[in-house]
């Protein structure tokens, strides 16, 4: 399907948006960097140009943001192509904050535990010359997406310092942090119990926040979570993403051919919202 | 039930000065089930106010049939918001006369939302209430329909897809029809991409193979027959529109941000 996306978009080709990251037109540059990962470009040599895009130093906001970075960052993540973890690693030390997030976001989608140690480095502000987030100055690593990524590539010795997040002030941190250790937490029962924070968080106030962890118990396909999912206060569509990443876990912990309850119990709730 | 006379409430709908103000309004007026309530109702979809629309599709859907004719009269032509969530409202609603806006929706709309709700009203329609020399035509359009919608581009839409299939599965007699969205079902399954697509499919050839007579005799058939009727009826919730009620704080949340921003 992705190939078939790009034959299809007219505004750009594979070769023409290589060129353009190779050109001189910034405007173009971050276009094409953000092109090749939404259609999914997985060639050799787009992984190529966008390894070096992260290492561009002419695209520069007024707050010394580096847009192109941050758009290669993101494009290599979809990509799927081992080389760029190296590169993307050595990005978790620039001094954008988006830059970092991107990179620890694409880390993950990678799945290298090699880059676990400048996570923890960066989860702990031990990076000298990380900058803050310019819209939320007291936010100076991207927690969120360090702790997403420690628990999605199983860095068990982190354990200690993810819990220490549990009590962070921002609320999206803590549910990143029960997140990774529900991920990280082999005992069933004591995993629910960080699942049920994201449960909690259902019923909270805020519906960006309600949105987060609605993403969140779908990525993380926690079953104990699924009725409060149908009935939190949020768009049906959301609510059918997450209970259709329930019902994808559900069907990968199955074997053979069978529907396991919890399976029909998660279709059931999904029917009731189309 | 309220005492409260529509005129007053559709006075309050008309003279709301804010997003909040009017979903409360129209909410209020959605809980009073009063038939002079429609033409207030349809015109709420129009308003670009998502908490307003849900609210006013919910009274719709409580509504059900005497809501179905203007609903299809407001639906010819107007804005392209209003027709999305008219669709909701005559999806909830099941009669079978939305039929043929229904298909045209699924097979049509740019929105998967939309085609999302047109499928899952396919599956709601209530057929028994159609004229009995109407139903096999209607019924193999929504199937043939349905089919093609099972090869959407987005998961959620062939998902829905296939949960109507099964709930028309369920209503059809003529065994051959069966047969014919079973066999979709089994060619689908070769090439579906997605696991939940999957493994709705499979609950869908599961329940209908155990509602499926085996030894072909007429007490068979019978019995069969009635156990289908016993699955379609469990299936048939009340407040199926997803219970737009549950989105009423969240729309009215939303539409607080969009009038603060």
């Amino acid at each position: 399907m992705a190939q078939g996306e790009s034959q299809t978009d007219g505004t750009l080709t594979v070769e023409r948006a290589i060129a353009n990251l190779r050109g001189d037109d910034l405007g173009l540059r971050v276009y094409a960097a953000w092109w090749l990962g939404r259609f999914r470009v997985n060639e050799p040599e787009a992984v190529t140009v966008l390894i070096e895009a992260l290492s561009d130093e002419a695209d520069r906001t007024e707050a010394g943001g580096y847009p192109l970075r941050r758009n290669a960052a993101r494009a290599l993540g979809k990509l799927g192509d081992r080389r760029a973890v190296s590169p993307l690693t050595e990005s978790l030390k620039c001094t954008d904050f988006y830059v970092r997030e991107a990179a620890a976001q694409s880390l993950e989608m990678l799945g290298d535990p090699v880059c676990v140690p400048a996570l923890v480095a960066l989860l702990q502000d031990e990076v000298p010359g990380t900058l803050p987030s310019p819209e939320q100055p007291d936010f100076i690593q991207p927690y969120d997406s360090l702790l997403e990524a420690l628990g999605t590539l199983q860095a068990a010795d982190a354990i200690p310092l993810i819990k220490s997040f549990l009590e962070h002030p921002i609320e999206r941190v803590r549910y990143a942090a029960a997140r990774a250790l529900y991920q990280l937490t082999p005992d069933p029962n004591e995993a629910s119990q960080y699942g049920d924070v994201l449960v909690q968080a259902l019923s909270g106030r805020d519906l960006q926040l309600r949105r987060a962890a609605l993403a969140d118990l779908g990525a993380i396909g926690y079953l104990g979570a699924a009725d409060a999912i149908a009935e939190t206060l949020a768009e049906n569509s959301l609510k059918l993403i997450a209970l259709k990443g329930l019902l994808e876990h559900a069907m990968q912990q199955s074997e053979g051919d069978t529907l396991p309850p919890e399976a029909v119990r998660v279709m059931q709730l999904m029917d009731a919202l189309l | 039930m309220t005492n409260t006379q529509p005129q007053v409430l559709i006075r309050a709908v008309q003279d709301a000065d804010s997003p909040l103000k009017l979903i409360k309004a129209v909410n209020a007026l959605a809980e009073a089930h009063h038939p002079e309530a429609i033409p207030t109702l349809l015109e709420v979809l129009g308003y670009n106010n998502p908490g307003a629309a849900v609210a006013a599709v919910d009274g719709l859907v409580q509504l059900g049939d005497m809501a179905v004719e203007p609903l299809l009269k407001h639906l010819d032509g107007h804005n392209y918001t209003a027709r999305a969530w008219g669709v909701r409202a005559l999806a909830g609603i099941g009669h079978p006369s939305g039929l043929e806006t229904l298909l045209t929706t699924l097979k049509t709309d740019f929105a998967m939302s939309v085609r999302r709700a047109a499928a899952r009203g396919l599956g709601n329609i209530r057929w028994q209430e159609m004229p009995e020399s109407d139903r096999p035509a209607a019924q193999a359009a929504a199937m043939e329909t349905l089919l093609v919608a099972s090869q959407d581009g987005e998961w959620i839409v062939r998902y829905a897809a296939i949960a109507a299939l099964h709930a028309l599965a369920t209503a059809l007699s003529d065994p051959k029809a069966i047969a014919h969205i079973q066999a979709g079902w089994q060619q689908q399954l070769q090439v579906e991409e997605t696991l939940a697509v999957q493994a709705r499919i499979r609950l869908a050839q599961q329940s209908l193979h155990s509602h499926t007579p085996s030894d072909g005799t007429p007490e068979g058939d019978w019995y069969a027959t009635l156990e289908r009727l016993y699955h379609r009826k469990s299936e048939e919730r009340p407040m199926a529109e997803g219970d737009p009620r549950k989105f009423r704080e969240v729309a009215a949340s939303l539409s607080a941000r969009y009038n603060a921003e």
